[in-house]
């Protein structure tokens, strides 16, 4: 079975932008990392040592390695999710929020219908967190469309509304009265739980993020919808003239990347935490974002981001750990890490 | 002065030479290199070998900051004026030296002294996006004045200006011409460098075809210089090819837009396209042209009125099934409004008419499809085939043009909407446009044709409708409208009209 000329080419052109890629990601990587050292020599740290201590508890262990992967799992999702609007230049800054509405709907799901069986339970609350982060999205999606509010203001602020929605049902409604005044509902069944794989924490998640990669490859580098969505982001006032609906592709392209994020707090619920909590996410939403913008919108390159961020990330509690840094030291570094991410891509669009 | 780009030589050594107090005109086709001649002029490409000299003596023009130094000015096509500030704000805003604190009562007498020695009258006051284009080109003339320019460089001013906004200019040139200015202008409209210039350089395919003075040219020479060859188009009108009896292909009736922000709201439309008969609308840009146009294509809603397509009741139909029922598209401008620049030729041509192309419900896409209709509709029209995989941002403006015909008459239309077709087209690529729609006409389908070049319309055109303001102003056949008539209807100037009569 051959290659047709066509798709030959199209492979060619995607290894091509798959280097360019990824050189300039390790290239800006880089510079983050020693901006972030000189700050820890500021504080009187030794950063070779914090980066080696950081190194080996993530990637030197295998139960460390298999952490990482558990942090990659919800940081794919919601940089996918931010990824697919970004294809015709919508801003999802909500991912946090789309995020915790998911997790919303699964554990209603997980708590109500808690007597079926788990191969029926499952996907349906799987469904019910796409269903909750696409929804939510999708209010800034109509927003958007209607031509009323940026869905960059909106999905930011739709976060916190998100964040304060959750509280109230943990904190009221849905208080597990057996868990002493811990702002938490009742674990989930066992039927409502997603399994792990082997001894470690990794689970069946991981399947999710291969499915979600491979449909957002396979949709936009092959099929009609792929290349109505490459028009539109390419000239939307042509796409509008050919009759490509756009405020439709607007809608149903928040209510995907919303959906995307709904599943990774679908995932944190089950397979995680057992049960909702007002401390769901530590900002899963938003460094999903920095991935998305760090890999271009390249699905190697968001793995491949994601991985990287999954071990800073891990770092951060190392550093506080072992060097005494305050947790949110490595804030600072995800900062710096986007700084460089944005300024290159501001860089390009001023050559341009 | 020799600049290549990659694969092409834009400019093979070019020479040029611009004398004080006088209008020199740069006549080629697109492509010919004129602008990025200019271009490197003002600083915004180095030369690879070369000298500039400036009053003999050489100078280097790194950067427009450079060239504004040395007295260079120029006028870009797409005016660099910021919209909502006024005439006064925006020349300040471009004079070098500026004070911490603004004398503006100094400056607004000094706009007004310079623009009453120069015709260049505007109201310092007014707020740039409420100007006309004539105006906002007199404010870009004016702020390269006040900064002192001495060569001043206009890259097609005359692309859509009105004829009597046209001569205005001209009167301008003389003014500058007068006073010592040295004026570069950029165009390929011969009857433009003839009534203007005081010599004329002809560029071809990067070359110095000639320079002439304005008493030894004509049009023929010029013509010659700029394709090589005499070529004329025919302006033969084709006999009768309207078909009365059958039902119209478009029909508007009394349709009102809303005027929204800039737009012109339409106001009681009546218009109608019959089988095998090409409408001329005329107007100045902005009189209501592209709202008919985005009626039309199903862009914009209707407030009032009645839109029939084919005979049917199409008022609420969307853009995608106007689209694929037989109505082609072909702008003014098509990497603004008709293509895609990043995606290739094939993949533009996919776009276009996606239901055909799709497969499996738009899994996949059928790409063999959809170059074998590309190349027969190119071979169809008698355009060559560029290379297909290659993204259309990077055609030149006439290949790209041809593409896109090529692209809308693939699904053989039954109705044509052409924007300024054959604006900044070649004219080989103008002919072959025109050759296009009349082909379409005889063969008993509609064209729409909007165009500010009056002679295009009154060649090409079976009934001419006018546009001043949202409504129509007049309507007739070429037969029994003059230009003159219609460019009076175009500016609304309607008494005058009546009295030159």
């Amino acid at each position: 079975m051959g290659l047709t000329a066509e798709q030959a080419n199209k492979a060619s052109r995607f290894r091509r932008r798959w280097w360019a890629s990824s050189i300039r990601f390790f290239g800006l990587l880089g510079f983050a990392f020693i901006v972030f050292a000189v700050l820890l020599l500021a504080f009187g740290k030794n950063p070779i040592k914090a980066y080696a201590d950081i190194f080996s508890s993530t990637l030197g262990s295998t139960y460390g390695f298999s952490e990482i992967l558990v942090k990659m799992i919800p940081l794919t999702l919601t940089a996918i999710a931010v990824a697919v609007p970004s294809r015709i230049w919508l801003i999802n800054v909500g991912g946090e929020g789309q995020l915790y509405i998911g997790a919303l709907f699964a554990t209603w799901g997980a708590l109500t219908l808690n007597s079926l069986p788990p191969w029926i339970l499952l996907p349906l609350i799987s469904v019910f967190g796409f269903l909750g982060g696409g929804l939510w999205a999708s209010i800034s999606g109509i927003l958007r469309a209607k031509g009323w509010v940026s869905e960059t203001i909106s999905t930011l602020l739709l976060n916190y509304v998100a964040i304060l929605l959750v509280n109230f049902f943990v904190f009221g409604p849905w208080k597990d009265p057996e868990s002493a005044n811990y702002p938490q509902t009742a674990e989930f069944v066992d039927a409502a739980t997603l399994p792990a794989i082997g001894g470690t924490r990794v689970h069946m998640g991981f399947i999710f993020v291969l499915a979600a990669l491979t449909l957002f490859y396979f949709v936009l580098s092959r099929t009609r919808w792929g290349l109505e969505m490459r028009a539109i982001g390419g000239n939307p006032e042509a796409a509008r003239r050919s009759g490509i609906p756009i405020s439709g592709y607007i809608t149903l392209l928040m209510f995907i990347g919303g959906g995307l994020a709904g599943l990774a707090g679908m995932i944190e619920v089950s397979a995680i935490q057992g049960r909702l909590r007002p401390s769901l996410s530590p900002g899963y939403g938003f460094i999903g974002f920095l991935i998305s913008w760090m890999a271009g919108g390249n699905p190697l390159g968001i793995v491949a981001a994601a991985f990287l961020l999954a071990v800073v990330t891990a770092g951060g509690d190392i550093l506080q750990m072992a060097h005494g840094l305050p947790g949110s030291a490595v804030n600072i570094l995800n900062a710096l890490i986007l700084f460089v991410v944005l300024s290159r891509q501001g860089g390009k669009v001023g050559v341009k | 002065m020799t600049k290549s780009f990659p694969g092409v030589m834009a400019n093979d050594h070019v020479d040029l030479e611009i004398h004080s107090g006088e209008v020199h005109a740069l006549l080629g086709e697109n492509g010919a290199g004129k602008s990025t001649l200019m271009k490197i002029l003002y600083g915004f490409y180095r030369a690879d070998s070369g000298e500039i000299r400036l009053n003999g003596r050489p100078v280097q023009i790194r950067s427009p900051h450079d060239a504004k130094r040395f007295r260079i000015g120029m006028v870009f096509q797409d005016f660099t004026l910021i919209p909502a500030m006024s005439v006064t704000e925006n020349i300040a805003l471009f004079l070098p030296n500026l004070p911490v604190v603004l004398n503006k009562r100094g400056m607004i007498r000094r706009i007004e002294e310079i623009s009453k020695r120069y015709d260049l009258q505007v109201d310092p006051s007014a707020s740039v996006w409420r100007l006309s284009v004539g105006e906002k080109q007199k404010v870009e003339v004016l702020k390269l004045l006040l900064a002192d320019a001495q060569i001043l460089i206009l890259d097609e001013p005359t692309r859509s200006l009105a004829p009597h906004e046209v001569e205005g200019l001209f009167r301008v040139f003389t003014h500058l011409r007068r006073d010592g200015y040295g004026v570069v202008f950029i165009t390929h409209k011969l009857k433009e460098v003839l009534a203007c210039a005081d010599r004329i350089t002809v560029m071809r395919r990067g070359q110095v075809t000639g320079t002439l003075n304005v008493s030894e040219a004509t049009e023929d020479r010029l013509v010659s210089l700029m394709f090589g060859k005499g070529i004329s188009e025919s302006t033969r009108r084709l006999g009768e090819s309207r078909q009365e009896n059958l039902p119209p292909l478009l029909e508007l009736k009394q349709v009102s837009t809303p005027a929204e922000g800039q737009a012109t709201g339409l106001k009681e439309i009546n218009l109608t396209v019959l089988p095998g008969e090409i409408v001329g609308v005329a107007g100045v840009s902005g009189n209501g042209q592209k709202e008919v146009g985005d009626v039309v294509l199903g862009l914009e809603r209707c407030d009032s009125g009645v839109k029939y397509l084919w005979g049917q009741n199409a008022t609420h139909w969307s853009v995608a099934r106007i689209r694929s029922s037989g109505v082609a598209f072909i702008p003014e401008d098509p990497l603004g409004m008709a293509a895609v620049a990043g995606l290739t030729v094939e993949e533009n041509m996919a776009l276009s008419n996606i239901r055909r192309y799709a497969r499996q419900g738009g899994l996949s896409m059928d790409w063999k499809l959809v170059r074998d209709d590309i190349e027969r509709s190119l071979t169809l029209l008698g355009f060559e085939i560029p290379s297909l995989n290659k993204p259309v941002g990077a055609l030149s403006g006439g290949n790209l043009q041809r593409v896109i015909l090529a692209q809308e008459m693939a699904r053989n239309p039954k109705l044509i909407l052409a924007f300024y077709p054959t604006r900044g087209l070649d004219v080989q690529s103008a002919i072959a446009a025109r050759e296009l729609f009349r082909r379409s006409r005889n063969t008993g389908a509609g064209v729409l044709l909007i165009s500010e070049d009056l002679e295009e319309l009154f060649a090409l055109s079976d009934r001419l409708v006018v546009l001043f303001h949202g409504r129509i102003a007049g309507t007739g056949t070429p037969h029994d409208l003059t230009i003159n008539e219609v460019g009076y209807l175009m500016t609304g100037s309607k008494g005058e009209y009546g009295s030159n009569r």
